[in-house]
């Protein structure tokens, strides 16, 4: 099993389609979960803890915005932790403020400079689209099955 | 909270024969130790990674390719995204899973139709716009903003 890093992170199809194919998504969910449950924050995930700002500050620089930084924090253990990636353009949904658009960037910039397995694609509009989407991401995880295999 | 609790959002695509309260039913007949919420999209599930997995692993037997499950953070009725107590207005991740869902029937049809060898000559390709027609389009909407 290869943990896959999906973008937009929070995606419902990225993450249930890679759990179909074998693997282990990377999502933002699991993320904020762990911040919930973390002792000590009072209002969780609005707080942020002294660690926080020191994972934003290895992405940008201390001049960047700080909501930049703060989402940065978040994504940090799963860009750490990712094998490969999956991201999906045209995610529509996950514009936002400046930080948003500027974080939306630098994730996509970290995952390409990353040497790992990468997929691009963008968001079907039909059901020819949609089966060839399905069809390239079954492809991209049996390869890493494959790869897996090989490797172990 | 620092119990050890996983929650899952199972979202049914809109052509699925499944009704969300089936779903419910379905769960409950289970009876495992997860706590089931319905929705308007589907169910929340939650309670201990096992029991939630395992009735999402017999759910997802009704419509293989119709039931989408993906995380969640909070846990149901969580006061900081439920919206009874935030005064109303669109829940948190609400935006993204409507976008989704419109694109779910699709991924349905993508998943069934997977192993079906495609036919290059079915599929259509978007033209695109030819700039005599867009100009035409612009002038017909000056026209009709200038005569409305």
């Amino acid at each position: 099993m290869v943990k896959i890093l999906v973008y937009p992170s929070n995606s419902l199809i990225l993450s249930d389609l890679v759990t179909r194919f074998g693997h282990e998504p990377l999502t933002l969910m699991r993320v904020i979960r762990q911040k919930i449950k973390e002792v000590g924050i009072d209002s969780p995930p609005i707080n942020v803890t002294p660690e926080d700002p020191k994972k934003g500050l290895k992405y940008a620089a201390v001049d960047v915005p700080s909501g930049v930084r703060g989402r940065m924090a978040l994504l940090d253990p799963l860009i750490e932790e990712a094998e490969a990636a999956i991201i999906v353009h045209e995610a529509d949904y996950s514009f936002g403020c400046m930080g948003c658009a500027r974080t939306n960037e630098l994730v996509k910039y970290i995952i390409r400079n990353k040497d790992i397995p990468r997929l691009e694609l963008t968001y079907p509009t039909c059901d020819d689209e949609a089966r060839e989407f399905v069809r390239k991401i079954r492809d991209f995880c049996e390869s890493l099955t494959r790869k897996a295999e090989v490797l172990a | 909270m620092v119990s050890d609790d996983i929650t899952k959002m199972v979202v049914l695509a809109d052509s699925s024969p499944i009704l969300p309260s089936e779903l419910a039913l379905r769960a409950y007949e289970l009876s495992t130790d997860a706590i089931v919420k319905e929705t308007c999209f589907g169910l929340i599930v939650t309670g201990s990674e096992k029991a939630v997995n395992e009735t999402i692993k017999e759910l997802r037997r009704l419509d293989p390719s119709g039931i989408f499950v993906k995380d969640r953070g909070f846990p149901p009725g969580d006061s900081r995204r439920c919206r009874a107590v935030r005064g109303g207005g669109p829940r948190p991740g609400f935006h993204q899973l409507e976008r989704e869902s419109g694109i779910l029937p699709s991924i349905s049809y993508g998943l069934e139709t997977i192993d079906e060898p495609l036919d290059a000559k079915a599929q259509k390709k978007r033209e695109k716009l030819k700039i005599g027609r867009f100009i035409e389009i612009i002038e017909e909407q000056s026209k009709e903003d200038v005569n409305g």
